[in-house]
């Protein structure tokens, strides 16, 4: 079976057609790069997604830090992560890739901040 | 009244990859006006990755863009930032005016880069018919809403225009438990990205009417619901295909305008369509020595295309005040 | 508690009476259904403060107008509002349209309307430039003027206030009972107000108003007119508010200069049905622009920032200002459409008139406060007195709203007198009226709003109950 879909790498959407046999991949034609392939497989084995949001932060700067999973995460777990994010408070101050929350839902993936943020002034 | 070899109007990317560029270029004597309370601009609203694949050869996010110029602009002492700096008024002569909490100062530059960059179009802009009710927000300021101030702007949601900002507030909406009843595009095909039509969209099982557009927005004092009808391809309503559907918010994603009343208010001469400066050359004026660059030059799907531009602009100021000594 | 006069409806007739009646030793209260006063009719005026042309001789409306455009003189240097006399046009394109124009001069002058005259069209190339160049000649009226027509409304009534009248919005009227002869009980969403004398300006609601104490025997119909506002940059297109010859249900589609800058054009004139609807349509932006466009041809679609539509009150031909004989003690103002804004201040003092006819003891109170303070707007200062501004208060350099130019202060300051909505806060200072829209403001101004009234940010509406911004706070999920 010849499945199409779009590669979601980077901002050229290359559009792949992925030759599917009993759930596996068995080549992938259109990719401009090594990434479409990859991609290809796992889009049709397992989805996974960075998660980007934001995390309620308390006493500091910003009412909310940017944060994102340091790795992508099952596709089907997003709204459940979601979730968990909602739960969590940022308390004390945080650079750039530093965690928020470890092994988020078993993923082990962090949830990591993206944005300096300090102290209220 | 203050001279300054170099003053950059706007801290987001653009303004900040001008500094860089023109502090790496030989200019000794920058200030960077920035409105907000901090640098980064529009980035810090932008929490989903698609950011710096070209410049950076990384995925980042719009804040971890931002820091990467944050940084490199603090480190600068020669490059001064001021922030919550507001500009009122901007002269032929380069004079500018600006508002910062308790001041007022005027400063006239040897050069000026105007690194303002872009609004959004609004609803007024394309003439949606029907009631002006509260729930009506440009996507960017829903973003905001969302990614900033933690606040949910609705629940069940419809976004005309498939500009990448409605794209990402799409799952952005959905992930915050929010629902997207609808993407209405009056085009055939799809103005953002396709992979974020892909995993803003698709993964969520969104629905995007293409040749479509909004025939009429309803509710007295929230948004009710709206008309959707079918477009042929000058764009005119085909009898028979309206339907309707209940949502308490819409968000309105139908494009980008340059950002350039300061150099207008200057006269410098703007395009009645684009609304970017007219000139000959890429980042130039009808002013000698003022400047443009990112997005307020010319609207990028991306925010390294804007950097790209902005080192360029940053280079030919740089050039011009050699020219002068 | 007995009120000598309960006003319904605060709008700009009534906060016109309001203020009028406020000079007298009276105990008044002002009803109002919305949240903010000049949320019905007012606030979609367009700000013109007419001369008195093309009204027919004899009628009422027409002599309040030539009454109310002095009287409007007065009140700007009281209350401290801004009038600008920047004359009207009415052009005339054609010899048969010549002669319907020396009509209406006469029938200005019979009405009093000073110093008309006909231009021709070489004063008109000098004089507006941007008018088609087809215009043959036109019926100049120096004495127009423009006002804000909201500003009009919220400062009568802060000092018709500041004198004692008590201002409740929120409070719609439900049922009015005689109560023997001068002596009603209106019951109210907020409690029963005992008054001897009533007035009823409730605008497009006067005859449901009516009604309730017995009077049926007009009818308010809705005739509805959308307005399309330019960006302010295009200050420059018209110097004078520009007609078109009017028509037997309305003045046309005008070219209009606003106090504020941005340029107006509209109103289109269609009889509707509905009290409630506001809708703007493509049909009625497609009429504007045309007949826009034959005054003025360089008006560009892309220059329209906002639009909206707004409902005249239509009861017959004329404005009804009387004593109800058959109900003592009430008194009716309806129909009060164009030019009701210019003649509202020579409609109080016709009401103020018919009370003290009808027994209302009106006698001057010993200290009545007849001035205001001018309030401030950066955007109409020049840049050094911003400067010295800001230096006394910093909050007015904290800028709010980059298209319009308005600072924290102004903000806070037209909540302090009174704007408890985002659109009452646009109303008075401008704040999220330019072409962006709010997108850059509205989060800003949101939350000075919650900081100042002391409520949460989700409960901040747009005009009122069930038009909150916001659903939720992550803060408080």
């Amino acid at each position: 079976m010849i499945k199409k879909i779009t590669c979601i790498e980077c901002p050229k959407g290359c559009s792949l057609a992925v030759d599917i046999e009993n759930c596996k991949v068995v080549s992938v034609t259109g990719n401009e790069c090594p990434k479409g392939e990859k991609h290809a497989k796992a889009e049709v084995e397992n989805p996974m997604r960075i998660l980007t949001t934001a995390v309620l932060a308390e006493g500091l700067a910003v009412k909310m830090v940017p944060a994102r999973t340091d790795k992508p995460i099952p596709k089907s777990l997003l709204m459940e992560a979601m979730e968990a994010v909602k739960r969590i408070r940022v308390e004390r101050p945080l650079g750039v890739g530093e965690v928020i929350a470890k092994d988020l839902l078993g993923t082990g993936a962090d949830l990591v901040s993206t944005r300096r943020v300090e102290k209220t002034s | 009244m203050v001279s300054r070899d170099l003053v950059i109007v706007g801290g987001g990317p653009a303004g900040m990859a001008a500094a860089v560029s023109a502090y790496e270029n030989g200019v000794k004597d920058i200030l960077v006006l920035e409105r907000d309370q901090y640098l980064g601009g529009i980035l810090n609203q932008c929490v989903h990755t698609g950011f710096g694949l070209e410049y950076f050869k990384e995925i980042l996010t719009g804040p971890e863009y931002a820091e990467r110029f944050i940084e490199k602009v603090t480190r600068v002492p020669e490059i001064e930032v001021s922030l919550k700096s507001f500009v009122v008024h901007l002269a032929k002569d380069k004079t500018l005016t600006y508002i910062k909490p308790g001041k007022l100062e005027t400063v006239r530059p040897k050069a000026l880069i105007m690194a303002t960059g872009c609004r959004e179009k609004t609803r007024e802009m394309v003439h949606i018919p029907g009631t002006r009710p509260a729930g009506i927000f440009s996507a960017g300021l829903a973003q905001k809403l969302i990614n900033i101030e933690g606040l949910l702007p609705g629940k069940e949601v419809v976004i005309v225009g498939s500009g990448d900002i409605g794209l990402i507030m799409a799952r952005r909406f959905t992930l915050e438990g929010a629902k997207v009843n609808a993407v209405v595009e009056i085009q055939k095909q799809s103005r953002g990205l396709l992979r974020n039509v892909v995993q803003c969209l698709e993964d969520f099982e969104i629905p995007l009417y293409f040749s479509h557009k909004i025939a009429k927005i309803y509710g007295k004092d929230r948004v009710e619901m709206v008309d959707i009808v079918k477009v042929d391809e000058q764009f005119n309503e085909v009898a028979g295909s309206q339907f309707r559907i209940a949502c308490d918010t819409i968000l309105v994603s139908v494009g980008l305008i340059p950002e350039n009343e300061l150099i207008e208010m200057a006269g410098v001469e703007l395009d009645k369509n684009t609304n970017s400066p007219v000139s000959d050359e890429v980042n130039e004026t009808s002013i000698p020595g003022i400047f443009v660059c990112g997005n307020s030059f010319k609207v990028y799907d991306l925010v390294d295309s804007v950097t790209k531009d902005s080192v360029i602009a940053g280079r030919i100021a740089a050039e011009y005040l050699r020219s002068l000594k | 508690m007995l009120y000598d006069v309960v006003i319904i409806g605060g709008g700009i007739v009534g906060t016109s009476i309001a203020r009028e009646l406020s000079r007298y030793n009276l105990r008044i209260a002002l009803l109002e259904k919305e949240t903010e006063l000049a949320f019905g009719v007012s606030k979609s005026n367009s700000g013109i403060i007419h001369p008195g042309t093309q009204n027919p001789p004899g009628s009422l409306k027409g002599c309040l107008c030539v009454q109310g455009n002095t009287l409007m003189r007065k009140l700007s240097k009281e209350l401290g509002f801004d009038f600008k006399e920047v004359g009207e046009l009415i052009v005339a394109f054609t010899e048969e349209e010549i002669a319907r124009l020396r009509q209406l001069k006469k029938e200005a002058e019979a009405l009093g309307v000073p110093r008309t005259r006909i231009v021709d069209g070489r004063w008109l190339k000098a004089h507006e430039p941007n008018l088609s160049g087809k215009a043959l000649v036109a019926l100049y009226a120096p004495t127009a003027g423009i006002v804000s027509p909201y500003r009009v409304a919220y400062d009568l009534a802060e000092n018709a206030g500041r004198n004692g009248v008590e201002i409740r919005t929120h409070t719609r009227v439900e049922g009015i009972a005689p109560a023997g002869l001068f002596q009603f009980e209106v019951a109210t969403s907020s409690g029963i107000f005992k008054t001897r004398y009533l007035i009823n300006s409730a605008g497009l609601h006067a005859d449901d108003v009516a009604r309730m104490a017995g009077i049926d025997d007009f009818t308010v119909r809705p005739r509805k007119g959308e307005e399309f506002l330019l960006d302010k940059k295009r200050h420059y297109l018209t110097n004078h508010v520009i007609f078109p010859l009017p028509t037997k249900i309305s003045k046309g589609v005008l070219v209009i200069k606003t106090s504020d800058g941005n340029p107006m054009i509209g109103p289109t004139a269609e009889d509707i049905s509905d009290k409630e609807d506001l809708s703007t349509s493509d049909a009625g932006l497609a009429k504007v622009l045309t007949e826009a466009r034959k005054l003025v041809p360089s008006i560009d679609e892309n220059d329209i920032i906002a639009y909206f539509a707004g409902l005249r009150p239509v009861a017959g031909d004329d404005f009804i200002i009387r004593h109800e004989d058959k109900v003592p003690g009430l008194v009716t103002v309806a129909g009060i459409q164009s030019p009701g804004l210019t003649s509202a201040p020579a409609i109080a003092l016709m009401v103020a008139g018919i009370l003290k006819k009808k027994g209302l003891a009106l006698k001057k109170k010993l200290l009545f406060h007849k001035k205001r303070k001018h309030a401030i707007h950066l955007f109409e200062i020049p840049l050094s007195r911003t400067k010295k501004l800001i230096k006394k208060d910093a909050g007015y350099g904290e800028i709010v709203c980059r298209c319009e130019m308005v600072s924290a202060k102004e903000v806070r300051d037209a909540i302090c007198h009174g704007a408890k909505t985002m659109d009452g806060i646009k109303f008075r200072t401008r704040a999220q009226a330019g072409r962006c829209h709010g997108s850059f403001c509205t989060t800003r101004i949101m939350k000075i709003l919650a900081e100042e009234t002391k409520k949460q940010v989700t409960e901040v509406t747009k005009r009122g109950r069930g038009s909150e911004l916001v659903k939720e706070d992550r803060a408080n999920g």
